[in-house]
């Protein structure tokens, strides 16, 4: 097929695939990376045996460089067998990805200091947001929420990313960017006890923000964050059922206020003010 | 090298691989994904006169070796095909396409063939007669002879175009509805549509898709469309459009041993959005080391 299909099928060998929290792997890839271009994107990967490609965000990745393949992270919980069929892959074993699928969050617009939403599984594209920002070397706020302590990931990263600067930003003369992290469990074993909206009376001033997690958190932020800060905009990262992944089968289509879009191409990242209008 | 080019009545296709309905959107995605003037047509997204949200979400779940479907087609209705599809699908697309048309109503239908029928490119009006019949309490038009003739007797009263009529696999009897629409003036029939059926999530205790039932597709169903394929045509002389569950070379060979002038590639488009352009690629090679030498000359083989 190689030379008739275009880059969007590529080949990626699985060179990590390691449990981190409860259900969930971190899979580290490599291949050509290079249709991803902004965090919020997302994979769609061919297993063995699964008639539908499996769906996932690009949590970070490294573009290809001077011959060096790119490196793709995703991270996945196990939830049906083709997530576990995922997690039971080993080492070298090779994958067909459709890669840089979707729009993705729309970084030039973080304004000053961007708070950062991301729910469970809706966490791993939120760290890549974090670290192009901060690489922008704008601080930004994070609440994360999670229902046990077990369940928690990816916390430590977006705290580590306070060092990024130290290696990875130049010509910022002026203060080094922040990244401050909220930690939130619904059982309070770990951070404060509830749900992500509770901590966002804790930021101080927000214009923009950007979050993924599941549909009824991002309706209660939508909410929370009109009556806390009504003048911030924000952007969701949706999900839904998908045929194809690429625009072909207006399988995933949501109304919006500017009319039906598909989730997979024209999302999954949309502005707040548009979905869950009702 | 054989030569795998085709007809579907006085049209020449370079070769037999068509990208279904449903699968290949106006064409717009995969033309970024490769040349898509080596396919020998595609068929457009089902397209009905008013624009359509389709079914509620969830309407994709996935089966072993196929898929369910609920999209109910949702398109942007006919005038905004016409004025918005068609003048782009013209620039990415130079040969001719097939344009799938779907109604409610027999009224609907007419009024999107008629429309049609003014536009150039088209090769065939490709008529889904797999949707219900809202005056005749839901019943789709595919389920009855006597419904399947009166919708192939409008469209063909108001188009010069070929019309082929895509049959729906639900029925108790195809080869009557594919006679019917021979009798009824149809210049070809296109078949199978989807299969009727469901998917239930064990956790929740629930169908997965909103809709409870859609139509299932994909290489589980490839047996069902050459079973029928074949009965068809020892019914009709009109071309078969064979299609479900191809996704290899192999089971186009197949499929036009069965009675398929031309075979439709659908589900297998959205999981592996190579594969036409694969098939194609394999097709003369694998001919070869069948013997064959034109790809006409197999259709219909698999009869004696
Ligand atoms: C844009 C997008 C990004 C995603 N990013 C991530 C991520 O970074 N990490 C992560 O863990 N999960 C993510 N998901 C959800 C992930 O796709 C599903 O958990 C996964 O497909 C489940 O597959 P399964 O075979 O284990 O489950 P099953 O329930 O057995 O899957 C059956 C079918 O339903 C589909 N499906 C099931 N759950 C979902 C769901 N929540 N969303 C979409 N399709 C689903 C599957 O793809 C498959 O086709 C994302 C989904 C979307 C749409
Ligand atoms: C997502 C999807 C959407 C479809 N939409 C249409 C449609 O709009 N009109 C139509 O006639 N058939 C439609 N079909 C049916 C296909 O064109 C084809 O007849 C059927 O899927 C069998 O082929 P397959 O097994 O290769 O998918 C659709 C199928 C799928 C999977
Ligand atoms: S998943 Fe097919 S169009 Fe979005």
């Amino acid at each position: 097929m190689n030379g008739v299909i275009n880059d969007m099928e590529q080949i990626f060998t699985l060179t990590k695939n390691t449990p981190i929290a409860k259900d969930v792997y971190r899979a580290v890839l490599r291949g050509d990376t290079s249709r991803i271009t902004v965090p919020g994107q997302f994979v769609n990967v061919k297993l063995d045996g699964f008639f539908l490609r499996r769906p996932i965000s690009v949590c970070d990745w490294t573009i290809p460089f001077m011959g060096d393949e790119g490196e793709l992270t995703l991270i996945y919980k196990v939830v049906g067998k083709g997530t576990d069929a995922m997690s039971r892959l080993k080492e070298g074993a090779e994958l067909s990805v459709l890669t840089g699928l979707g729009h993705g969050f729309d970084v030039s617009a973080s304004g000053k200091r961007p708070l950062l939403v991301g729910g469970g599984v809706g966490t791993p594209p939120m760290y890549g947001l974090a670290k192009k920002l901060v690489r922008a070397g704008i601080s930004v706020d994070v609440i994360l929420g999670f229902n046990t302590a077990e369940d928690v990931f990816l916390a430590d990263e977006f705290e580590a990313l306070n060092d990024l600067y130290e290696f990875g930003c130049e010509g910022f003369e002026g203060k080094k960017p922040e990244v401050r992290v909220y930690l939130t469990t619904v059982s309070g074993e770990t951070g404060t006890k509830g749900f992500v909206t509770d901590c966002v009376p804790k930021i101080g001033e927000c214009t923009h923000y950007y979050a993924c997690g599941p549909i009824p958190m991002l309706k209660a932020l939508k909410a929370k964050m009109a009556e806390t800060f009504p003048d911030a905009e924000g952007e969701l990262s949706l999900e839904e059922r998908m045929g194809c992944g690429f625009g072909a089968c207006v399988g995933c289509s949501v109304e919006t206020a500017s009319g039906f879009k598909k989730v997979c191409t024209d999302g999954p990242v949309f502005p707040a003010a548009e979905v869950f209008c009702e | 090298m054989a030569d795998i080019r085709t007809r579907l009545g006085d049209w020449t296709l370079d070769n037999p691989i068509i990208p279904a309905s449903g699968t290949f959107g106006f064409g717009q995605e995969f033309a970024k994904l490769y040349d898509i003037n080596i396919l020998g047509s595609f068929s457009f997204k089902g397209t009905t006169k008013e624009p359509r949200f389709g079914n509620p979400t969830p309407r994709i779940a996935e089966c072993t070796a196929g898929m369910i479907n609920s999209v109910g087609l949702a398109n942007p209705g006919i005038d905004k095909v016409i004025a918005g599809e068609l003048p782009k699908l013209r620039g990415i697309f130079k040969k001719p396409v097939i344009a799938n048309i779907s109604g409610f109503s027999i009224d609907e239908y007419k009024y999107c063939c008629e429309r049609i029928d003014k536009e150039d490119g088209i090769g065939i009006i490709e008529v889904n007669i797999s949707c219900p019949n809202v005056h005749a309490g839901g019943m789709a038009f595919g389920t009855s002879p006597e419904a399947a003739a009166e919708v192939t007797r409008a469209v063909k009263s108001v188009t010069h175009k070929p019309v082929y009529m895509k049959l729906s696999p639900n029925v108790a009897s195809i080869v009557d509805i594919a006679k019917a629409c021979e009798a009824a003036g149809a210049d070809g029939i296109a078949l199978i549509n989807t299969l009727l059926g469901m998917k239930i999530d064990i956790k929740r205790r629930k169908p997965v898709v909103a809709n409870k039932m859609g139509g299932f597709s994909g290489p589980a169903i490839f047996p069902v469309a050459v079973r029928m394929v074949y009965q068809v045509y020892e019914a009709v002389k009109i071309p078969i459009i064979g299609m479900g569950g191809v996704a290899s070379a192999e089971d186009v060979i197949e499929m036009m041993m069965a009675g398929a002038s031309a075979v439709e590639v659908g589900a297998m488009n959205l999981t592996e959005p190579g594969i036409c352009p694969k098939i194609i690629g394999e097709l003369p090679g694998l001919c070869d080391s069948l013997g064959i030498e034109n790809i006409t000359d197999i259709i219909g083989a698999a009869h004696c």
